[in-house]
Formats: C-alpha cells, sequence, structure tokens
C-alpha cells in the first residue's frame, strides 16, 4: 500500500448502548496509533476530544441502538452531513441487547412507561439500518476488530488515503 | 459579576458517557445547577428477570464497556453468595488479576486522555507535542488490556470468567509474557504518577469517603468503611444508603447515612493507603503523605498509585505461584438471595440478587459508582461556580468541565438504572 496526501476525515458517533466498541477503537490504537495519525483525521469523537465537527466527515462510525426521538433525529441529520455511515457493534446493527425494553412482556412494558414518557423514548428500540442507509456493518459486542480494520481499509482506498503499490 | 447569566453544556466531553449541565446565575447567585445523565435508558434491572443466574454475568457486562469486568465480577460473587458457593483460592486470585488488568486501563484512559489534556491545555491527547507520553499512554493501557485478556479471555466482555469457575487457565508462557510487559510500564506509571503530583489543580472541601477496605488492597473482599468511622459488613451496604431521585437525569443519586459522599481511587486512598503493596509503597512514599485529601483533583494521582499497586501485586501474584486446572465445583441451585460488593475503577459497586429455586432471577438491584457521586458532584460545581463569579463564562466552563472529569463519571453505568417511583 502506499500512502497519498489525502487523509481520511472520520467521526465517531455514540447511542444507546454500554460505548464497548468506543474502547475497543481505543484499544486497537495501542498498537496502530502511529499508521492512523498518518491516514485519519478524527473529526468527530468526544470520547477523544473537545473540539468535535460533523462537517465534511467521509465514513460515520455509528455505535449503539436508536431508542429516544432526539436520536432518531441526530442521526438522521448526521447521515445528511457524512459520505459513508458504518454501524459499529452490536446494538448499532442489531439493535440487541440495548433493544432488550422491546422484548419486555405488557406488565414490564407498564412499569418503565413513565420513564419512556418523561424522556422522549421511541415505540420501540431500533438497529440503524431501520431509520438511515447503512453503507457498511461491523458486528460483535464488542465490535469484532478484523472487520473493522476491513472495513476501514476499504475506505482508506476508497477515498484515495491509500493506493496498490 | 454575573447579574443574570445562564450556562448549558450540552455534551460533556472526555467522559464515558454522555451528559449535561445547566446553570442558571441571577444577581451574582447560582440559583439552580442541573448535572443530567443523558445516556438513554436500557432497563438491566428489568432484563435480568427470569435469567439463568449462572449466565446473567454476561448479560451485566454490557452494561459498561469500559468496566464491564467489574460489573462481571461482582454480579458472579452476588449469585455465588445466593447458592451459598466459595470459589477456589485460585480462583479468587485469578479475578484479582482480571480486576487489576481492568483498574490499570481504565485509569490510564481516564488520566492520559481525559485528565493530561486540562493538564497541558491541549483539546486531545493525540494533539500533544511531547511523543514520548502518547508513547506511554498506549503502552499502559496496552499493558493492562494484556493482563485481562490473558486472564479472562478479552479485554471487554471477557468469557473465561464464570460462577465458581474459570473455563481457562493461563498457560505459563501467556504469565511469562504479560509479567515482562507489566514490568515494562513500570516507569512509565512513575512518570505519570509525578505528572499528576506537580499538578497545582486544586479544589479541596471536606467532604465523607466511602470504599471497600481490602487488606491487600485488591478491589473484591473486604468490608466497608466511611472516613466518619462507620463500618459495615458488605450485605449491610444497601441499609445505610438513601436513593434520592433526580426527575431531571437518567439516573439515580444515593446518600450514604442521610449526606453526600464520595467513592472511588479518592476514598480508597484515604481510608486504605496503608494496604497497598510494598513496591508501590516504596517507591510512591513522597506522594502517598498528600493523602488523606480533601482536594479532589488528587482523585487523578490516587488512579495514578493505584495503576502501580495493580502492576506490583499483579507481577507478585503471577511469580509466586502455579494456576493449575481445576475440576468445576458442583454447582446446586437453591432459592436465596446473595450481596457482591466490590471496589471497581470507580468506587464502590454493589449487587443483590434474589433468584428462585429454579435458578432464575427474581430481582436484582444495582448500585453503581457514578450514581453515588453525583449529588456530590452537583453540589461541588456549586461550590466552585459560587467561588468564580467574577470570573468569564468560559473560564467558568472550563474548570467545571475539569472538575467533573476528576471524578472520572461512567454515565454509561450510571443510567442502566431504573427507579420508576419517583413520578
Amino acid at each position: 500500500m502506499k500512502k497519498t496526501q489525502k487523509k481520511l476525515n472520520i467521526g465517531w458517533l455514540k447511542f444507546t448502548c454500554s460505548g464497548d466498541s468506543s474502547i475497543m477503537f481505543i484499544e486497537m490504537m495501542n498498537t496502530k496509533w502511529k499508521e492512523w495519525s498518518n491516514l485519519l483525521s478524527i473529526r468527530f469523537f468526544p470520547l477523544l476530544k473537545a473540539k468535535n465537527s460533523l462537517r465534511n466527515i467521509d465514513v460515520l462510525f455509528v455505535e449503539g441502538a436508536i431508542s429516544t426521538k432526539k436520536e432518531e433525529k441526530l442521526l438522521k441529520d448526521a447521515r445528511k452531513k457524512c459520505k459513508k455511515l458504518v454501524a459499529v457493534g452490536s446494538c448499532a446493527v442489531y439493535g440487541n441487547p440495548s433493544n432488550q425494553r422491546n422484548f419486555f412482556d405488557e406488565k414490564t412494558k407498564k412499569e418503565i412507561e413513565p420513564i419512556l414518557k418523561r424522556f422522549n423514548h421511541r415505540e420501540k428500540v431500533s438497529p440503524i439500518s431501520e431509520i438511515v442507509k447503512v453503507d457498511d456493518n461491523v458486528p460483535g459486542c464488542p465490535m469484532d476488530e478484523n472487520e473493522f480494520l476491513r472495513v476501514l481499509n476499504k475506505y482508506l482506498k476508497e477515498f484515495g488515503v491509500v493506493k496498490d503499490a | 459579576m454575573h447579574k443574570g447569566l445562564d450556562i448549558s453544556l450540552k455534551n460533556i466531553s472526555k467522559i464515558e458517557g454522555s451528559a449535561s449541565l445547566d446553570i442558571k446565575i441571577r444577581n451574582n447567585n447560582v440559583k439552580n445547577i442541573k448535572l443530567k445523565v443523558t445516556e438513554s435508558k436500557r432497563f438491566y434491572t428489568q432484563a435480568i428477570r427470569n435469567k439463568n443466574c449462572l449466565n446473567v454475568h454476561q448479560i451485566v457486562s454490557r452494561i459498561c464497556g469500559t468496566c464491564s469486568i467489574a460489573h462481571l465480577i461482582c454480579c458472579i460473587e452476588a449469585v455465588e453468595k445466593a447458592l451459598g458457593i466459595k470459589p477456589s483460592e485460585q480462583t479468587i486470585l485469578l479475578r484479582k488479576l482480571a480486576m487489576y488488568g481492568t483498574i490499570i486501563r481504565d485509569h490510564a484512559l481516564h488520566l492520559y486522555f481525559f485528565v493530561l489534556p486540562d493538564i497541558f491545555d491541549i483539546d486531545s491527547i493525540l494533539d500533544i507535542e511531547n511523543i514520548k507520553i502518547i508513547e506511554q499512554a498506549f503502552k499502559v493501557k496496552a499493558a493492562g488490556n494484556a493482563l485481562s485478556t490473558v486472564i479472562g479471555g478479552r479485554a471487554v466482555h471477557p468469557q473465561y470468567i464464570n460462577v465458581a469457575h474459570f473455563s481457562k487457565i493461563p498457560t505459563k508462557d501467556e504469565l511469562k509474557s504479560v509479567v515482562n510487559q507489566l514490568k515494562s510500564v513500570r516507569e512509565d506509571v512513575l512518570d505519570l504518577i509525578e505528572i499528576l503530583y506537580k499538578c497545582d489543580f486544586n479544589f479541596t472541601k471536606e467532604k465523607n469517603y466511602v470504599a471497600l477496605i481490602t487488606e491487600d488492597f485488591s478491589f473484591l473482599e473486604g468490608y466497608i468503611k466511611s472516613i466518619d468511622g462507620t463500618r459495615i459488613e458488605e450485605e449491610n451496604f444497601w441499609n445505610y444508603l438513601n436513593r434520592i431521585v433526580i426527575p431531571y437525569s437518567q439516573a439515580t443519586g444515593f446518600q450514604f447515612e442521610g449526606r453526600e459522599y464520595m467513592v472511588g481511587a479518592l476514598a480508597r486512598m484515604n481510608l486504605n493507603k496503608e494496604a497497598l503493596h510494598k513496591e508501590t509503597k516504596r517507591d510512591v512514599e513522597k506522594y502517598l503523605k498528600i493523602f488523606p485529601s480533601n482536594n479532589v483533583y488528587h482523585n487523578n494521582l490516587a488512579q495514578a498509585i493505584e495503576i502501580l499497586h495493580s502492576i506490583d501485586h499483579s507481577i507478585e501474584i503471577i511469580e509466586s505461584r502455579e494456576f493449575k486446572e481445576e475440576n468445576k465445583p458442583e454447582i446446586k441451585i437453591k432459592a436465596g438471595e446473595g450481596v457482591g460488593v466490590i471496589e471497581a475503577p470507580r468506587g464502590t459497586l454493589y449487587y443483590m440478587l434474589s433468584i428462585n429455586n429454579e435458578g432464575k432471577i427474581n430481582y436484582g438491584n444495582i448500585v453503581i459508582p457514578t450514581a453515588q457521586n453525583q449529588i456530590m458532584m452537583e453540589k461541588d460545581i456549586k461550590d466552585l461556580v459560587t467561588q468564580m463569579l467574577n470570573e468569564s463564562k468560559h473560564k467558568i466552563v472550563h474548570e467545571i468541565e475539569k472538575l467533573i472529569r476528576a471524578y472520572d463519571p461512567c454515565m454509561s453505568c450510571a443510567s442502566h438504572f431504573l427507579k420508576v417511583r419517583w413520578l
């Protein structure tokens, strides 16, 4: 692979989940950070930095399921601002385990109803693909590292950041 | 002077999970402070009902991506107490090692990635000019990660840690390799301790501290103690807590014996520094003199010292014994209640589980560290803002964010929880 002058502008957006895939990404940096510092420009990642912008994002990685109307709106807005969107981790790809409440019995649903109303939750918790177009998926709880690297490498080539030597 | 000022921090960065803060200042008085956990609830206390008690630790592990091992081990302890199971000495030692891996990695993430940018006045650790520090950050984190992975199978949601046993025992070669990795970062951790010791951030206020007191500072077994002198057994902890409804937050707050309190590394250091490993005490003697301390920023220094202790005690455990395959103990399912209490990276973690005679969970009660700190954090923010009324809005916001980061809150954990009867 040959490096070009460009960097891939990436963002990392977290919704309803444990945040384990964010942690995996940062753990992958233990060995990859030097390589990635030449390839990636991290534009949006509130866990890592204070100044964040969703403008000009090439690839947005989205972690977590969508459980509130506010999250749904933010996801739709973010989709418009990025060129590619990748769902990362089981909650984003399949909805679970953050969608546990979808499967509660009627009694338990009644019990949690006040919370759902107070914090403007949606009727059900959804994976990302039920709300916006998803270009790639990286499943796993936490995300599968090799699959993440495969998807990342694909976009590094697609956006002309690296070229076959 | 601020006659009328509203501060609204929508998304506080460099903390685990999401939170926001609203402050109202009128006629130079702080009228209102609302620290809101904005993570959406995932209803784990409901989701674990009717689940098999021998598998439930894998469900609650998903409460938190960063301290999953703490949730998993605390849950297992509660199940074992309910079923009357006594794990082997080797199982307990392996759990201690898994916890040490978590402490190293979790504290390193907080200190290098969230705290150091404030000290060096940069946006992100990735922007730091001194490359040596970022190399150290990743090296230390990787050592903790390696320890948890060798012991538990992986560092996040590990699969080898089970009720009463480990499904795989680490090999000699794996342990030798991880000891070498731990030894190689010891000097790096001492550099970090020195940076945090020299840091002049100061917010000092007398407060109550609560922690699980362990004989070997291993985060797992002991009794609960407060700085006021209260000493209680693990199973009675709940009787000393008052749950406080915070209607604007997706988390619940707690008081201990009717007043706000702080849990975490600063509490542990204030209450139990004598129990640190002898090698750690030898090398951090100068820094330990600071404790007991009421400066909340010393929570950062305390965490760095805990990284060193976790390294030193792990090396001693691994080098002083052999780990062998053990027979899985017989588990007899019966109805009962069990309490698990451990020190998670951010403070005391409590699990109470009720199990029916089929081995299914009737109900569970989980108290996590950030929920216990929430009221104290809010009060500290109010006092801080009151002291800064002559400062600019920009400076006030900056200092608030620093203070919140010193508490090292974990909003993913804080919001797992539900108590509906506050309406």
